[in-house]
């Protein structure tokens, strides 16, 4: 950790600068997108499955932790359900409104490399290790075995419906099978080439199959090739050789005038069905874009319809827009990538110094380092003390841990994995620490998926299903259930962020159908709902004197409510009419937190992943003429100068890569880093490449 | 009959072959390539430059065959006309006057009778603005044609003419321009336009380079400043165009072409690697490295059969369809810049100059015709931009050639100096210099100038250079190296009141060597090695000097940065005469008392003829060229002419050749020597109607060298060595007053040869005819240029009379 003198036109803090939250993302194995409700699903390596919103700046919405063991390698929509299928040989189904997990049966087919829905969604096929492709039917609440079609030697690798829903093409070793789904024989086998040389002796995975309603199949192999098939006769019509390492992922758009394929070295070449001659209809694929973003694997593409998303082992997801299918160019249509999740993983106990960080199967509790007098802007402090890692506490069982949240007094720590919630109790003198484990809680305490503390750490909240949040009052004798809190009406999504007021008033709660709920804590009651906004909230706080809620959106738009008066403030209601500021709209990380100086009360403070931004509310807002990012030209004026050409918004860029922010009461800030490189470092070594001029 | 004699400024001879892309006939047998102010006709079997289509008056810019009859070759000019040639008889056939300069032309063969072509806006702006045109040819019987027919295709397009093609069957053409590629559709009469970011992330020069168009699929393959190539499809939407990118040059992509069938794409650049993609075929792709400078265009031929790349050291090679590189034409290599002096090998008569990169090349300017390149430097040269590699920079002969000096330097740009002196001797044997000496430490400073003496007897070799000091070198002074190797050894190091010396210049008897010392020219005597005197005209910095040659050589003649021209006499060792003229180079002519200075004033280029004993110019020539001008070299002619004009006389002697600083070669030509040229192409039309008959075989031979001895001093006229003592050789010396009157069944033929232009080619013969008889005689070096015309005349009746005479005596002989 580094201390840092971080003083400019907006203030001055003390910061910690925090790098010793070893977070490491997990890669992204499988995409699934649904066009009606505009979700792309994404599974990694680690069995979690995230679901983003393609339309709303690709926001994280939901997000399913995975468990020990179990490796997903399929995804699939059918509908509004979605499936998953792994090597554990079994299909899961998921409660996307409650995110959890909903049922798993065992395909008994040993594992599963694939999974597929037709178009009409009625049937499931699986291609699985015992080389069989199992059928399985759709129904209201589950899914039914159906048959199997004609078993094959090897393991069934990919899968892909006739978008007819009649034939099915799946890739195995060395060869490409196409099944007629009515007799479930086989019409055609493909021999895939081997790779010539020392090659010739590892057979040919063709890793992913692509089923045109032309009746074309597409076919990309670990030889490197991107091979068109004729599905009449079964014969090769045209091969592109894309890489010399493998053709991990192949993705058709929806007219299927483009496709994309992902390989090994970390390329997705793009595809298109042009026709040679303009004018005239004979059309071929021919090979067009090369997008060069990742460096390890792509293990999934998916072409949307505005952009190429691809995932891979270095677990980022890259959004990178077809400029030539997209209307009006704007900030939502900017190349996007997406490291960190969209939730916080850091909690921060404001009164005694500590954080906790959030791993998928453990959490940890640091106590922050101190550090020695003043410096000169800018300029790094002599740490006194080091921070201390006090408690590592790994989860029980095999789920991973949902959320988590320490009280700000730091004397309680509690976590949800999707089925136990377990609430800890901190004893630190001196330099003995020691937890103990609270063992009556209430029932509704089975499971959460969004914890808070109030702010004199005397409540916990807890969300759960239903969109309802319990209320249980912890003390030193124990734990005990206050009351639940419901909304009067709306959706049933599960709620992603809770607030709580400093004067244990209030509380807000926001759900993933962008609901926003505020409760009394004094009748229990709700007391009203924020008007019901576009985007998802990414980030709110209660401001500690004017008890107004301040949301941020997906979309960088902001909103402040007074729950007095039940009201936007004038303030709000100011922004939303003069307009934010291009570049501060065009950012394209969310805000993840929301916090309020105590001794400046017109200061908000925001984060998001690159950038640290006070705003003054008591400032003018800038407008799109004015300079956004002043700082640097403010500090060469006079004071006298300095007024007029100061706006609402003083953003910081000295730290990179942030995980979370918190200002702690005696006015120093905690900047919680986590540098790309770093996670560059620990990742596995990618496949060697030539580079020009080495 | 030298009445109109008007001295012009032609490029003639070393001119650049690599201009615009070279094409291949369709029978594969030639190579054309716009060459100067003419087009040249190569054969590719056998390389060799087979003729010339002159009669362009200014650079050739564009050529191109005629779609419509694969025999002819349009072809382009700055002087404002498109010319349509036979390629294979080079006769012209028609010329269409545009009537602006022009700068490209391309055609379509769905595009009967349209030349596109592009000319150069008339803006009031200085930035260059270009046009593309169609011009509609008209259909004349006439020679000469006034095409006045323009309409714009495109009003703002690149200079560069490889961003313009015609892309399948003519339906459309595509221009780049910056970032911009812009395609028209001339049945819709519609430009679609794509445009490019200027810069990404990762620091991509998007700029467009070339442009070339499948010639069966809708497909535009475009070559970048930073090595990426790109195939453009779908280019009717202005959305949903699509592009892919393939990288492999590492720098600018100069030329992208299809192969006919639209199989393969070649693409080149500095790399000086061809590169062959397959089409469709994503990265699947053939190098040829190593073809020498960077390739600037690429052409294959109709039949897919042949390629040709032409090279920024002026080089054509012709590649087979296999890859294999079956030919190479060389012209004047030329580099980013000629450090050395422009020099005339005193044995080959051959022009040296900077070459390949660490080499000195010789050209003979009379056959145009590359001899050999000498390696200087014997280092591998690295093709990479931004290298700090060695140069040679200076280059000196001795009077009769046996010795060569060379310095090479490098880190010129940073401060650690490096260069060597090196001599080279003339071995008899191989023909060739070979390598005496190398001092590596000349001097401690760098060298900046170097002479021979030019007396028969001893060479003696003096250097100037920054240290302050002038060194003599001789052979084999020294003691400690062994007696039986004569290498060259310091004799002497004189310096002058620890000024740095600029120039050195030993007098045409070698027996004084003035030195300038900043302001101050000292007169040394080698044989002593004492100051004899100084002489001095401040203010101003000496920054060039010579001494007279033959009668003038009394004379010692100096410029100064201070705009002042003087000459010194040396027997008074009194300034003769001084004249305020800023003068960046002075040329002496050896072979006459003439000095040419080059002076550059209010951005252009004079040209000044004087002898030092005449303060009047002889001759004066404004505006020769707009940049400043450092290199010049006067060049022997095989043959004098007789030119009796005042302005044209200096010429007769040798030709003044000077280098631009874009590395082109111009030289002064007169209209006797055009008037010939013409003449001779016109009877070769004439020729080609004869009878085959043996007499005509005979004749013909014989006629066709005395056309070529009728135009001796044109360079670009062939000059095949003939075998001494053949049959022609023989004839050569009869009169032509034996042979039928040509001249009779031109004029007859060509009804348009007015009486007069009749009487004028055959007081020409006669000139031609006196001066042979002259060669016969072996009494070359006595005529003199300065007759007057009554003695001229004179003369001429005289040798009138004297052929019958002359004949019989001939006759009598064998």
């Amino acid at each position: 950790m580094m201390s840092t003198d971080l003083r400019s036109a907006m203030g001055e803090f003390k910061v910690h600068r925090v790098r010793f939250f070893d977070y490491m993302p997990s890669g992204i194995r499988a995409l699934a997108f649904n066009q009606d409700t505009e979700r792309m699903a994404v599974a990694r390596m680690d069995g979690s499955v995230e679901v983003f919103h393609c339309s709303d700046r690709f926001f994280q919405e939901k997000i399913i932790p995975g468990r020990e063991q179990f490796g997903i390698e399929g995804l699939s929509w059918v509908g509004e359900r979605l499936f998953s299928a792994g090597l554990n040989g079994g299909i899961t189904e998921y409660d996307l409104t409650n995110q959890k997990v909903k049922y798993t049966i065992d395909a008994y087919g040993g594992p599963i490399w694939t999974i597929a829905g037709n178009q009409q969604g009625t049937h499931l096929a699986v291609g699985c290790e015992d080389g069989t492709v199992k059928l399985f039917e759709v129904n209201e609440d589950n899914i039914q075995f159906e048959r199997n079609l004609d078993r094959q030697k090897s393991r069934i690798v990919s899968l892909s419906w006739h978008p007819s829903g009649s034939k099915i093409a799946a890739g195995m070793m060395d060869m490409i099978q196409v099944f007629n789904v009515e007799t479930g024989h086989s019409m055609h086998r493909m021999l895939a080439d081997r790779g010539v040389g020392t090659s010739r002796s590892k057979e040919c995975v063709v890793w992913s199959v692509v089923y045109l309603s032309d009746g074309t199949i597409i076919t990309g192999d670990s030889v490197g090739m991107v091979k068109l098939w004729d599905d009449q006769t079964g014969t090769l019509i045209k091969s592109h050789n894309v890489t010399k390492c493998d053709v991990l992922a192949l993705s058709v758009s929806q007219n299927e005038d483009s496709l994309v394929a992902g390989t090994s070295e970390g390329i997705v070449v793009q595809f298109q069905f042009v026709s040679m001659v303009l004018g005239k209809d004979d059309k071929e694929w021919v090979r067009t874009r090369t997008f060069r973003n990742h460096t390890h694997d792509i293990r999934a593409v998916a072409e949307i319809t505005t952009a190429v998303v691809s995932g891979g082992m270095d677990a980022q997801l890259v959004v990178r827009p077809l400029l030539d299918k997209i209307e009006e160019r704007s900030a939502a249509s900017a190349l996007r990538k997406i490291h960190f999740p969209h939730r916080r993983l850091v909690a921060c106990a404001r009164k005694s110094g500590l954080m906790l960080f959030q791993y998928p199967g453990h959490l940890e509790l640091w106590r922050l380092g101190e550090s020695e007098g003043k410096g000169i802007p800018g300029s790094s402090l002599f740490v006194k003390r080091n921070p201390e890692k006090l408690l590592h506490l790994k989860v029980k069982g095999e789920d991973h841990i949902r959320c988590s949240a320490v009280s700000p007094c730091g004397e309680w720590i509690v976590y949800s994995t999707a089925s136990t919630l377990r609430l800890y109790r901190l004893h630190c003198d001196n330099n003995n620490i020691s937890i103990t484990k609270i063992s009556k809680l209430p029932k509704v305490l089975s499971s959460a998926n969004q914890l808070c503390f109030s702010s004199d750490s005397s409540h916990l909240f807890s969300a759960s299903a239903q969109s309802s949040v319990h209320l249980v009052s912890i003390s030193q004798s124990g734990c005990k259930f206050v009351g639940t809190l419901k909304p009067k009406s709306g959706s049933h999504q599960a709620i992603h962020l809770l607030a709580a007021s400093e004067d244990g008033k209030w509380v807000a709660s926001a759900n993933s159908d962008h609901e926003v709920h505020i409760y009394n804590l004094q009748t229990r009651k709700a007391h009203c709902t924020v008007p019901i906004y576009s985007s998802a909230v990414t980030a709110m706080g209660i401001h500690p004197a004017t008890n107004c809620l301040f949301m941020m959106h997906a979309d960088q738009q902001m909103f402040e409510y007074s729950i007095e008066q039940k009201q936007y403030t004038d303030w709000s209601r100011t922004v939303q009419r003069k307009g934010l500021h291009r570049l501060w709209v065009e950012r394209d990380t969310p805000c993840l937190n929301v916090m309020f100086n105590p001794q400046n009360p017109s200061h908000v403070i925001l984060h998001d992943m690159y950038m640290l931004c006070i705003i003054d509310q008591s400032l003018p807002l800038p407008d799109d003429k004015t300079q956004f990012y002043n700082q640097l030209t403010l500090k060469s004026l006079t004071e006298e100068q300095r007024k007029s050409h100061s706006h609402a918004f003083k953003v910081c860029k000295t730290f990179k890569d942030i995980l979370c922010v918190e200002l702690m009461p005696d006015q120093s800030l905690v900047v919680v880093e986590r540098p790309l490189e770093d996670i560059a470092t620990q990742l596995p070594a990618p496949i060697k490449q030539k580079k020009f001029a080495t | 009959m030298v009445e109109q004699s008007e001295v012009r400024v032609v490029r003639c001879g070393g001119s650049k072959i690599n201009l615009r892309p070279p094409i291949i006939s369709t029978d594969s047998r030639f190579v054309l390539c716009a060459s100067g102010d003419s087009v040249k006709v190569y054969s590719t079997r056998t390389e060799e430059w087979l003729h010339s289509l002159q009669g362009h008056t200014n650079q050739v810019t564009g050529i191109t065959l005629n779609p419509a009859n694969h025999l002819q070759v349009y072809s382009c000019s700055a002087d404002g006309t498109v010319k349509l040639w036979d390629f294979i008889d080079g006769i012209l056939i028609k010329t269409f006057i545009i009537g602006y300069p022009l700068f490209a032309i391309y055609v379509s063969e769905k595009h009967d009778g349209i030349v596109f072509l592009h000319i150069a806006m008339d803006t009031d702006s200085k930035n260059e603005c270009f046009q593309l045109v169609a011009v509609h040819l008209p259909k004349s019987a006439e020679q000469e044609v006034e095409a006045k027919e323009l309409s714009a295709v495109s009003s703002r397009i690149s200079p560069n003419p490889s961003c313009t093609a015609f892309g399948r069957e003519g339906q459309y053409i595509a221009f780049a321009r910056h970032l911009q590629l812009n395609v028209y559709f001339f049945r819709k009469q519609k430009t679609y336009s794509f445009s490019l970011k200027a810069t990404d992330k990762k620091g991509a020069k998007n700029a467009f380079t070339c442009i070339a168009c499948h010639p069966a699929d809708d497909c535009i393959a475009t070559g970048h400043e930073d090595g990426k190539i790109r195939l453009w499809r779908n280019f009717i939407h202005t959305k949903e165009y699509t592009y892919s990118t393939q990288h492999w040059h590492h720098n600018a992509v100069n030329t992208v072409c299809f192969t006919p069938e639209g199989t393969n794409l070649l693409s080149g650049g500095i790399e000086s690697v061809l590169v062959q993609w397959q089409y469709g075929a994503g990265n699947r792709k053939e190098f040829l490295p190593r073809l020498g400078g960077s390739i600037l265009h690429v052409s294959t031929s109709s039949d897919g059969q042949l390629f040709c790349t032409s090279h920024s050291d002026n080089k054509i090679t012709v590649i087979e369809s296999s890859f294999k590189v079956c030919g190479v034409i060389q012209g004047l290599v030329k580099g980013d810049a000629v450090l050395t002096d422009l020099m005339i090998d005193p044995r080959s008569k051959a022009l040296v100059l900077n070459g390949k990169p660490g080499h000195l090349q010789f050209y003979s300017l009379l056959r145009d015709k590359h001899l050999y390149n000498l390696d200087i430097v014997q280092q591998e040269y690295i093709y990479e931009a931004g290298l700090d590699q060695f140069e040679v920079v200076k280059a000196a002969f001795d009077i009769k050639g046996y010795w060569l000096a060379t310095v090479e330097e490098r880190g010129q740009k940073s401060s650690d100096l490096e260069f060597s002196l090196k001599l080279w001797a003339y071995d008899e044997r191989t023909q060739s210099f070979v390598l005496n000496t190398t001092i590596t430490a000349a001097h401690t400073d760098r060298i900046m100038s170097m002479c021979f003496s030019s007396s028969e007897e001893t060479t003696m070799l003096v250097t100037t250079a920054e240290d302050g000091q002038f060194k003599a070198w001789c052979q084999g002074a020294d003691a400690d190296t062994q007696q039986d190797q004569n290498f060259w050894s310091c004799d002497f190091v004189g310096s002058y009141h620890n000024l740095k010396p600029t120039n050195c210049s030993f007098s045409a008897d070698s027996s004084l060597l003035a030195v300038s010392f900043q302001e101050v020219i000292t007169i040394w005597s080698p044989d002593t090695w004492e100051l004899l005197t100084t002489l001095c005209q401040p203010p101003g910095v000496v920054r060039d000097l010579c001494f007279g040659q033959l009668s003038c050589s009394k004379y010692l003649i100096a410029t100064t940065t201070r705009n002042l021209l003087c000459c010194w006499n040396l027997l008074t060792c009194a300034l003769e005469w001084s004249t305020s003229v800023e003068v960046s180079k002075l040329q002496p002519d050896p072979l006459s008392e003439n000095v040419a200075a080059f002076s550059y004033q209010s951005k252009h280029t004079d040209l000044f003829v004087f002898k030092p004993n005449e303060p009047r110019p002889l001759f004066t020539h404004k505006n020769v060229c707009s940049e400043k001008m450092h290199r010049a070299v006067f060049v022997p002619r095989e043959e004098p002419l007789n030119n009796c004009d005042e302005s044209s006389q200096w010429l007769n002697r040798s030709q003044l050749y000077f280098l631009t600083q874009n590395m082109d070669l111009l030289t002064f030509s007169t209209a006797t020597e055009e008037d010939r040229m013409l003449s001779s192409s016109k009877r070769l039309v004439i020729d080609d109607s004869v009878a085959v008959t043996p007499f005509y075989l005979l004749l013909g031979k014989h006629r066709q060298q005395q056309q070529k001895l009728n135009t001796p001093s044109h360079p670009a006229a062939d000059k095949p060595q003939q075998p001494q003592g053949s049959l022609t050789c023989l004839l050569l010396s009869f009169p032509s007053l034996f042979f039928p009157p040509e001249m009779e069944m031109e004029s007859s033929e060509q009804e348009m040869n007015s009486e007069k232009e009749e009487e004028h080619s055959e007081e020409e013969m006669e000139a031609c005819d006196s001066q042979q008889e002259l060669r016969a005689q072996g009494s070359v070096d006595e005529v003199t240029p300065k007759l007057s015309k009554a003695q001229e005349r004179e003369l001429k009746r005289v040798r009138k009379t004297d052929f019958s005479w002359m004949a019989g005596l001939i006759d009598s002989k064998p």
